[in-house]
């Protein structure tokens, strides 16, 4: 346990070293966002009927964003090969790096996401709709990637592959997240949809870490 | 190399057995067969090229050699239970080191990723880096890091050391103080492979030279 605090304390320092790849993916979350108002018609009606879709497909982009330096720099500077041959499970190892990832990549992400949200109209009372189904759906997505990223360790410039193997395994996500947060600006029940998100999350954080440690082994081999 | 009794297996320290490496049509090694004894210290030399760094990466359970098996302790390395493989360290070209974090926070790192029971102030003190604890890993010259990678191996107290040419980088001091470290260890009983150039450095009675 003291590892895996050891993991993810180190991992948030270093992300705070290194502010711009904390950043880059905010800023990139809402200028994307706020592009399309400018490209459409901005009347209220219009901005409501279209903002929970792009609110979701930016923040889904946005998390691709960076992505790549989950294992890269690890496995650049060889402290990744250091890590798997320490008496860490790698399990636990992986879990760690997710989750430091997921603190410095998501949260703040879920935290500016009301605040996109309130700029394209949303009803008040999506709003924690919105949140508690970004954070349900943000953990399962960052292990999907931990995948994708671990798999293409081995590629000098993975970003675009990693993009290209994440995406379709990340649209269920898409798909009950906006569902999610469009019942709740209808103000119909949202169980169903959250629930099938936290099945998600559960599963992914289940199976996950197996799957990326295999890919690491082979990665650093 | 065969009628090694396997029942021993356990003070047998690294046991290499029939090791080939194929890089596509080019075989670089093959029925390689050799075992490092519990303080004893083995060479790995060879031209540039020869697969040096290859054979102690598949020593240290990194990569998968294309025939043959490697044992510590009596287990193969690839399947060492998580626990267990705090007993081999592996350095390689790589210090393993982070740049955004300091010398202090490097070591303290390795501390509790191993759980090691040294202080990280002895490390630092032996390593001469002392006066540079709060120094970022990036502001360190090249023989620092160096020296700073070996100083998280040697916190970490693992029987097995497997050094990719340990002294490169290093001043005539780090270097006599890299040499008596491997050496010391070896006294302890704990074993090191060592791929280097500069064979005659680390040559003493008992010592294995594995010529690639």
């Amino acid at each position: 346990m003291s590892a895996f605090a050891a993991i993810v304390v180190r991992d948030l320092k270093l992300a705070f070293r290194r502010p711009s790849e904390v950043l880059n993916p905010l800023f990139f979350f809402v200028i994307v966002a706020s592009l399309f108002p400018l490209a459409l018609e901005p009347d209220e009606a219009s901005l409501r009927t279209i903002g929970i879709g792009v609110l979701w497909v930016s923040a889904l982009l946005a998390q691709l964003l960076g992505l790549d330096g989950l294992f890269r720099h690890d496995a650049d500077d060889g402290s990744l090969e250091q890590l798997m041959l320490s008496p860490v499970p790698h399990g636990v190892l992986v879990l760690a790096k997710i989750a430091a990832h997921w603190i410095v990549s998501s949260l703040p992400l879920i935290a500016l996401a009301p605040l996109v949200a309130v700029a394209f109209r949303l009803p008040d009372g999506a709003l924690p709709t919105l949140v508690a189904a970004l954070l349900l759906a943000t953990p399962a997505l960052s292990v999907l990637s931990a995948v994708g990223a671990a798999l293409t360790l081995g590629i000098r410039h993975g970003g675009p592959i990693i993009g290209l193997l994440v995406l379709p395994l990340a649209s269920p996500l898409l798909i009950f997240g906006a569902r999610a947060t469009d019942l709740a600006a209808y103000g119909e029940p949202t169980a169903g949809p959250l629930y099938l998100l936290a099945a998600l999350a559960v599963f992914a954080i289940s199976v996950g870490p197996i799957a990326v440690a295999a890919a690491l082994r082979v990665g650093v081999e | 190399m065969t009628a090694e009794p396997r029942g021993s297996a356990a003070d047998a320290g690294l046991d290499a057995h029939g090791l080939a490496i194929w890089r596509g049509e080019h075989c670089l090694f093959e029925g390689l067969d050799f075992t490092v004894r519990q303080g004893q210290i083995a060479l790995v030399v060879g031209p540039n090229g020869a697969g040096k760094t290859t054979l102690l990466r598949i020593l240290a359970g990194l990569a998968l050699p294309t025939a043959g098996t490697v044992r510590w302790r009596g287990e193969e390395v690839r399947a060492l239970p998580a626990e267990r493989r705090g007993e081999i360290a592996y350095r390689g070209h790589a210090d393993g080191l982070k740049r955004e974090l300091t010398v202090r926070e490097n070591l303290e790192f390795c501390r509790r990723v191993w759980n090691a029971a040294a202080r990280t102030d002895d490390v630092a003190t032996e390593l001469r880096l002392d006066a540079r604890l709060d120094v970022h890993g990036r502001h360190l010259s090249a023989g620092q890091r160096r020296r700073l990678g070996l100083g998280c191996l040697k916190l970490v107290g693992a029987r097995l050391w497997i050094l990719d040419e340990p002294t490169t980088h290093l001043d005539a001091a780090g270097r006599d103080l890299v040499l008596d470290w491997i050496r010391r260890h070896a006294d302890d009983g704990g074993c090191a492979v060592v791929a280097t150039h500069q064979p005659d450095e680390l040559t003493r009675p008992g010592t294995l030279v594995i010529e690639l």
